[in-house]
């Protein structure tokens, strides 16, 4: 071990909690924020995030409050502070911590952590707790494997102490303390009591990477079991004593209001208790599901839609193409670009590309329990947005954020739906609950109707590229214009993301394009839609990505030159971007022969500071519809903590983007949304699935994300290999071969 | 009242005869390991084995199952059942994990009754079970992995 992998640690900031109970005895490494000297009493048996919620609050005896818990019957537990909603933070951090530990993998379990943005918030994000962006990993990287070095230190001076041996001559593996004579060995929960009395070490080191023996390797997932057997715990799935459920009927359309209800054939449905209006709607409430639907089918309610949005998907377009025309706010400028694409000699070229509305349609429709008590509110949620959420309910109520507990569950996907700027379902929930004075919990339900018609959608965009290329076939000249919503303007996030009239995630994957091209402007126009809009797995990436990589190709193909080849003169700078590029075609074979109406497609693109790059084959069908047969990816996020786990997520984040590239779209006929449930939205099914093979490239960077950034990547990979199979180009999302 | 066997267990319910199969199950027993995903047996989370073959209690009513034998995920004791279970931890399937039930109730449901089947038949079987975090290729992996251990 070097020097650099000395890391201090405030003493200030890690505090030991020492709690006896009948349970057991707990070595607790806190984070600054804790009271010393409140006694936690150790959780009983929690694995997974409902048990640390519903049941230990039911039980009021324990308030989790550390990353990590060791108990005498020698159960390490990690707390984790991003919500397990697929993408393996669970597994992930607890490696982080069992790595430093030295704990063996089947002694460690999971659990939840509190709502407390003093102790758990993301280290990126300031003083807020929450899961998005790709950064669970990244920002707990060092937190988690120092609170797990820590704890180890602790449990070696006990040791020592006992032993009367120098503590360099302890050894830990597996969870097992030994010394180096071997004439001692205990576990872990042998010493868990005398650890919690040691001091806090002030530094702490940690492993090299050569040294690592859980990360980088493919540890089993700490939800598989649960996850498959039916136990696992969703928002769905809690029963309260007293819950009442939720339907709320929602205006047809963006900004409708309410004009008038009739409630008396809902409140005779048997079941239904309450009928109350809130401001998104009316909610009926019953002792079920069924009853609630019931009762809220039978609601009579008028609606005043004079302010409504009222336009269609072909009106929005038109207005967008015209905005496209004229300059807009400057994202990036480099060069004399309008001169260089006028210039005489140079060959231009344009496109213009278009992408719909896209829902989220994570499996588990977006729903909350919601309870109000005497010290304020608890929550059942599995969230993504913990600080948020809480600021909205206490606003509701008119109470202070930290009297708002939320109990994680597992989350049924959320692709970045549950991470709600404006806590839409959540902030729904409490409307629910204070307009009914409720004292019983009430579960908040959307049907998937309710779901994919709320809005909070990708946005729509589009994007007008002009290129030009000199008499050699050089790019020399770039010019993209993206005309949509922005996220983050009107939200908490409008300060950190909105700059110079620029929302940086409208043109994320635009304004970095890393390609060397000397004169280069990238514009957005921002349009103002009642359409709720939200970040959708990748964010500005979902369209940029397409945009760029397909009108690279298209210059590429106007100059006979090879995709790839192309590429790589252009990416000379970037050697991540190359060595994910030379991965994936090296594997996919890039080059060799496919056949009569087959083709193959590549891109490459950046996200959340990983790089991905994919190559798609694809058949081309007498009927002109089209097959995605096999997908290779290359990916470098840096040092692989779980690689089964970073397959998993390049399998499925590619899965998600080829929804979009096939089939996904929302559109609006005269103000109303068209589509409502799977039989009209269409996702991707088993069939569709191509064959996957990833690879990743080694590294010894710290870790980033996973989560996102093969979703953006599939779309045009799959339309270039489409323009290779069939000489045309594919401007718009979904694809389609027949116009 | 409506009688039928649930897991091996004769089970008397007092509900509406058009509730769901699906809502009784969750909200009148409790068994929540099989999911609500759209209603309209589009998404297939909510497959159970009605006598034995795979259903969604999202559009079947609870009537439909009046003398009949209903299983869940938490009541699997089929061979299959083990072997399919087993394979999907092997091959860590899950990601959010809440369409797995009704995938696994399908994919048990192809397995009793074709235990060696090609890839056009898996297709075919979980053709109407959606994942929106696309397990796909690991689902198909751990339906032959699953056959294999059976054969």
């Amino acid at each position: 071990m070097t020097e650099k992998n000395r890391f201090s640690l405030d003493r200030r900031r890690f505090l030991v909690v020492s709690a006896g109970t009948g349970a057991g005895l707990t070595l607790g490494v806190l984070l600054p924020g804790c009271d010393g000297g409140q006694a936690a009493a150790p959780a009983p048996a929690p694995s997974g995030p409902g048990k640390a919620g519903s049941q230990l609050l039911s039980a009021q005896t324990f308030e989790p409050n550390a990353f990590v818990r060791i108990s005498g019957d020698n159960r390490v537990t990690v707390i984790v502070k991003h919500v397990e909603m697929g993408q393996g933070a669970y597994t992930g951090l607890a490696t982080l911590v069992a790595e430093e530990l030295d704990a063996a993998w089947s002694q460690v379990q999971v659990e939840a952590a509190p709502a407390d943005p003093a102790r758990y918030n993301n280290l990126f994000w300031g003083k807020i707790q929450g899961t998005g962006g790709s950064t669970s990993m990244a920002n707990s990287w060092e937190q988690m494997r120092k609170a797990g070095a820590a704890a180890r230190a602790m449990l070696v001076a006990a040791a020592a102490k006992a032993w009367a041996v120098p503590e360099d001559e302890i050894t830990v593996s597996e969870g097992v303390l030994s010394h180096a004579a071997g004439d001692h060995q205990a576990s872990f929960g042998d010493f868990a009591e005398r650890a919690a009395q040691q001091p806090v070490p002030g530094e702490v080191m940690l492993k090299d990477p050569e040294e690592f023996r859980l990360i980088g390797t493919p540890v089993p997932r700490k939800d598989s079991k649960a996850k498959t057997n039916g136990t696992a715990r969703f928002t769905q799935d809690v029963q309260l004593p007293g819950m009442l459920t939720a339907l709320v009927a929602h205006p047809p359309r963006f900004g409708a209001k309410l004009k008038s209800f009739d409630a008396a054939k809902a409140k005779a449905v048997p079941g239904v208790q309450q009928v109350v209006q809130i401001p998104t709607g009316v909610a009926v409430l019953a002792g079920d599901f069924w009853s609630a639907k019931k009762g809220r089918d039978a609601l009579r309610i008028e609606w005043d839609e004079s302010d409504a949005f009222n336009q269609g998907t072909p009106e929005l377009l038109a207005q967008y193409r015209e905005l496209a025309l004229k300059p807009g706010n400057v994202a990036r400028d480099e060069g004399d670009t309008e001169a260089a694409l006028r210039a005489p000699g140079h060959k231009t070229l344009q496109a213009e590309m278009t992408f719909p509305y896209l829902a989220h349609a994570a499996m588990e429709p977006m729903n909350c329990v919601l309870q109000r008590n005497d010290k304020g509110v608890e929550i059942w949620n599995g969230a993504q947005f913990q600080t948020p959420d809480q600021r909205a309910v206490a606003a509701v109520f008119g109470i202070a954020p930290e009297q708002v507990k939320i109990n994680m569950l597992y989350a049924g996907g959320s692709f970045g739906r549950r991470a709600n700027p404006q806590s839409d379902y959540v902030s729904e929930a409490a409307q629910i609950v204070k307009a009914s004075d409720s004292r019983v919990p009430v579960k908040l339900v959307w049907t998937r109707e309710d779901d994919m018609r709320a809005g909070y959608y990708r946005p729509m965009y589009l994007h007008r590229m002009e290129a030009a290329l000199d008499r050699e076939g050089n790019p020399v000249a770039w010019r993209q214009r993206v005309v949509g919503q922005s996220i983050a303007a009107g939200s908490a996030f409008e300060g950190m993301l909105v700059k110079d009239g620029v929302d940086v995630t409208s043109v994320e994957g635009a304004a970095n394009l890393p390609y060397a091209i000397p004169n280069l402007r990238i514009e957005l126009h921002t349009t103002q839609l009642p359409v709720p809009v939200q970040w959708w797995r990748s964010v500005g990436s979902t369209h940029t990505a397409f945009a760029v990589e397909t009108f690279i190709d298209r210059l590429a193909a106007e100059t006979g030159r090879d995709p790839l080849e192309f590429r790589r003169t252009l990416l000379k700078k970037h050697p991540r971007h190359l060595a994910v590029l030379e991965l994936a075609a090296d594997k996919a074979g890039w080059g060799e022969s496919l056949g009569e109406m087959r083709g193959r497609g590549i891109a490459v693109h950046e996200s959340f500071n990983s790089y991905v790059a994919q190559v798609a084959e694809v058949s081309v069908h007498a009927d002109n519809s089209f097959s995605v047969d096999r997908v290779v990816i290359a990916v470098d996020c840096g040092i692989a903590v779980n690689p089964d786990v970073v397959r998993a997520q390049m399998e499925g984040g590619m899965g998600y983007g080829l929804s979009a590239a096939l089939s996904s779209e929302i559109t609006f006929e005269a103000g109303s949304v068209v589509q409502s449930n799977f039989n009209d939205y269409q996702v991707l099914r088993i069939g569709q699935m191509p064959e996957v093979e990833v690879y990743i490239v080694p590294s010894a960077q710290p870790p980033s994300g996973v989560g996102e950034p093969a979703t953006p990547v599939i779309a045009p990979a799959v339309a270039n290999a489409l323009r290779a199979a069939t000489g045309r180009y594919f401007e718009r999302l979904p694809l389609a071969l027949s116009a | 009242m409506i009688e039928f066997t649930l897991n091996g267990t004769p089970r008397q319910l007092d509900v509406a005869p058009d509730t769901p199969l699906l809502w009784a199950l969750r909200d009148s027993l409790g068994l929540t390991g099989t999911k609500y995903g759209c209603g309209i047996a589009q998404c297939g989370a909510c497959t159970v084995h009605l006598q034995g073959t795979p259903i969604r209690s999202c559009v079947t009513p609870v009537s439909a199952a009046a003398g009949k034998a209903v299983t869940t995920i938490e009541g699997l004791q089929l061979s299959s059942a083990r072997a399919v279970q087993a394979a999907w931890e092997s091959l860590d399937v899950v990601q959010c994990g809440y369409c797995q039930s009704g995938q696994i109730m399908s994919a048990v449901a192809l397995l009793s009754r074709k235990p060696e089947p090609t890839d056009k038949d898996i297709d075919e079987a979980m053709a109407g079970n959606i994942c929106r975090c696309n397990t796909y290729a690991r689902i198909r992996a751990a339906i032959k992995q699953a056959s294999k251990a059976l054969s």
